[in-house]
């Protein structure tokens, strides 16, 4: 009975708080997302749960479950929170529909750069990019003369000048964790270098100079780092610029809103965002999207109400009310100086994340082989010519190269 | 007990045991001689991704895999053999290693480099838990008895952690400037990073693991000080024997069957090491077979995962713990038949 009337008590408050007050319709369909649980995901969500009717999942092992929850029918989740890499599963077993129909009904707001077209066909809606780009830090850099650092051997030798100075011990940062964050260290690199990791019929290719260059240019770097890089991620990276501990990183764009955070940071104002370092070839980083996709076991009446619903969670309210979080894709966002490291990499050319089923494995290869050269255990040569075989053991084992 | 109530008792656990151990083990080893896999076909897709103004495309060819009528990725199963377990064991690779005489080579090789560290881990463990489980079982018993209880809970603490959570308060207080890496930094005035070589990080797990599991020894050990026999010890008192001598000629010939036992338990428990690979993000340094297993496991960000290799590499770990505990087992054994 006590029960009760406290549950009873919760969902009066919170329909009197105006569950639904900001969306602009009134959801009937019960509705469920899946998707990553960073920041700009929390804030879409819950701008989402607006409408009513509504739950989302945040959760970090989320490319586990979905292509399994997408493939139930009905599937377990009506949305879905991709980026350019795990669409590719649910691309693959079909599991997700195309979006044109809901796009012409309900989509006139969207810009054409939002849509995400697969062989024509609309299959997810972008909200947000992100890239990995320099981040220094102004006055650090500003006493002793040095100039925004362009390349990796700007960077480098900055960091040999503060150094030098005794400013710092260790001036360079970097997301050097072993597996999916040292992985996409090198393919950053690698790309930057001009390479490209396939041949034909899917076998490796990277064992060539641009592997190798883009392997010394990590090594160097680890010369200015902390010498425990190999357990350090992005939130790692993150502390470290708050404590005013590193002078510069390569460092994901949805963490530019953190070195300005004062209730964590010491460096507020002092951190510029620059785009990532040139390679031979390109900038040394990839774009990457984030956006929603809708399972395609479900009946059209939900469809309906789904896309409505994801469309309320990045309309333009959502976007002013959170501008700093991410890089949005919306007519609302007003590009500041934290995004300025995002675009000014897309406007040099960087790639972006060449994402598909044999990145997969390539990228978790790459991911557990490289730190054999980093530790000086392996030459670039062998490294590179052993996360090749290692590749091909996983691709022939997937079906990806026939036997 | 006639047959029919023995049966009524040990029927519902044989069932259990069957549909939980018996039935998945049978299924992981079918597994390691079969692989899955969809059937792929090749197609030129456009693609698209949004840039700052507009969006670039690229047209390229892509695996894809085929779908049958409902729309469901068609795979295929073929047998084999022994494939998956040349996979992990990677044989003409570690073959040619070991007769180079590089050892450094073999250690590159992750089955090699995980069994390397497991054996390691294990072994230098064993005799640290059970001497230290035993130091605590004595502590205890010679203790007070206003005290006992409060001691007894005290060493017990470490085991009662979730060991995830033991592992990584661990990593928090050593990492980067942890507390206790900070402290010692100050004591010794240089510059340490502990997180940054492969030896000083499997000092740590190893510490930690006996740090964990001692308090699992002496409890069991303490049980079995309550029964030495009280007489012999008086006796080998009066005889003028030292403490050590009654320690070593009365009390630890007393605990031996528990002694094996724990050993046993420990051998099993320690080879499967894996919180520790986790807990300290270690994987670029130190790698356990029981994590290999698991990355094999785990899918990639595009979905593939290496079901057979996982499969044919937890029966290789089995194969491993069976082939430890053959000795404590034969004494045991040995025992048994000596005993009646």
């Amino acid at each position: 009975m006590k029960l009760k009337t406290i549950l009873m008590a919760g969902a009066m408050s919170i329909a009197a708080t105006g569950a639904w007050a900001e969306c602009a319709f009134e959801n009937d369909v019960p509705l469920k997302s899946l998707s990553a649980g960073f920041e700009a995901w929390k804030a879409v969500t819950d701008a989402m749960a607006e409408c009513g009717n509504f739950s989302a999942s945040l959760d970090q092992e989320f490319r586990e479950k979905q292509p399994e929850a997408f493939a139930a029918d009905p599937a377990l989740y009506q949305i879905g929170g991709v980026s350019n890499a795990t669409l590719v599963p649910l691309l693959n077993a079909g599991t997700i529909r195309p979006l044109d129909d809901l796009v012409e009904k309900y989509g006139q707001d969207l810009l054409p750069n939002q849509l995400i077209k697969v062989d024509g066909k609309t299959m997810a809606i972008a909200m947000m990019v992100n890239a990995q780009h320099l981040m220094y830090r102004d006055d650090v850099l500003a006493e002793l003369g040095i100039e925004e650092p362009k390349t990796y051997d700007d960077v480098l030798s900055a960091a040999a000048k503060i150094k030098e100075a005794g400013v710092m011990d260790y001036p360079i940062g970097g997301t050097f964790k072993t597996g999916w964050n040292l992985g996409q260290e090198f393919i950053n690199m690698y790309l930057g270098e001009g390479g490209s990791f396939f041949g034909d019929g899917n076998m490796p290719a990277i064992n060539n100079e641009q592997g190798v260059a883009a392997l010394e240019t990590l090594k160097a770097m680890t010369e200015y780092m902390d010498p425990e890089y190999l357990v350090s991620d992005s939130t790692y990276v993150q502390q470290q610029f708050q404590q005013g501990k590193i002078a510069m990183a390569n460092l994901w764009a949805s963490r530019a809103a953190a070195m300005n955070d004062e209730a964590e940071s010491q460096v507020v104002g002092k951190v510029t965002m620059a785009a990532a370092p040139m390679g031979s070839a390109v900038p040394a980083t990839t774009i990457w999207w984030d956006g929603i996709v809708l399972a395609s076991n479900m009946s059209d009446e939900e469809a309906d109400a789904a896309f409505r619903v994801a469309l309320e969670g990045m309309d333009t309210d959502m976007v002013s009310a959170n501008n700093d979080v991410a890089v949005w894709l919306s007519t609302a966002y007003s590009a500041g100086p934290l995004a300025a490291g995002a675009a000014a990499s897309a406007e040099g050319g960087a790639k972006a994340y060449p994402a598909s089923g044999p990145m997969g494995i390539m990228h978790t290869s790459l991911g557990n082989g490289l730190a054999d050269y980093l530790t000086g255990a392996k030459d670039a040569q062998t490294t590179l010519a052993d996360i090749e075989a290692d590749y091909v053991t996983a691709a022939k084992e997937a079906g990806l190269i026939s036997n | 007990m006639n047959f029919r109530t023995f049966a009524a008792f040990v029927g519902p656990s044989v069932f259990m045991m069957l549909l939980f151990i018996a039935f998945p083990l049978v299924s992981v080893f079918k597994q390691s001689f079969y692989v899955t896999q969809p059937i792929y076909e090749t197609v030129e897709k456009e693609t698209c991704t949004p840039g700052f103004l507009t969006q670039s495309c690229v047209t390229e060819k892509v695996s894809q895999p085929k779908l049958d009528e409902h729309g469901e990725i068609i795979t295929q199963t073929q047998y084999v053999g022994l494939q998956s377990y040349r996979n992990v064991l990677e044989p003409e690779r570690a073959w040619r290693a070991i007769s180079d005489g590089s050892w450094h080579v073999l250690s590159t090789i992750n089955f090699w480099k995980a069994l390397r560290f497991t054996l390691t881990f294990t072994l230098i463990t064993l005799p640290l838990v059970v001497g230290c489980g035993l130091g605590i079982a004595i502590l205890i018993n010679n203790a007070a008895r206003s005290i006992r209880g409060p001691v007894i809970f005290v060493s017990l603490l470490p085991f009662i952690i979730t060991p995830v959570i033991g592992v990584l308060s661990i990593n928090w207080l050593f990492r980067g400037d942890g507390i206790l890496t900070a402290m010692m930094e100050w004591w010794l005035n240089r510059d340490i990073a502990l997180f940054a070589q492969a030896w000083t990080i499997e000092i740590l797990m190893m510490l930690y693991r006996v740090w964990h599991v001692a308090p699992f020894a002496a409890i069991i050990f303490y049980a079995g000080l309550q029964t030495v026999n009280q007489d012999s010890l008086e006796s080998a008192v009066i005889d003028g024997a030292t403490r050590w001598q009654r320690l070593k000629y009365i009390v630890i010939p007393h605990l031996m069957p528990l002694i094996i036992f724990v050993s046993m338990i420990h051998l099993m428990d320690s080879y499967r090491v894996f919180e520790e690979i986790v807990g300290f993000s270690s994987q670029g340094y130190v790698i356990s077979l029981q994590w290999l297993t698991f990355d094999y496991l785990t899918p990639d960000q595009a979905g593939n995962r290496s079901i057979s290799r996982a499969s044919a590499n937890s029966m290789l770990t089995m194969i491993g713990v069976v082939i430890l505990l053959i000795l404590p087992l034969r004494r045991t054994w040995r025992d048994h038949k000596g005993g009646h």
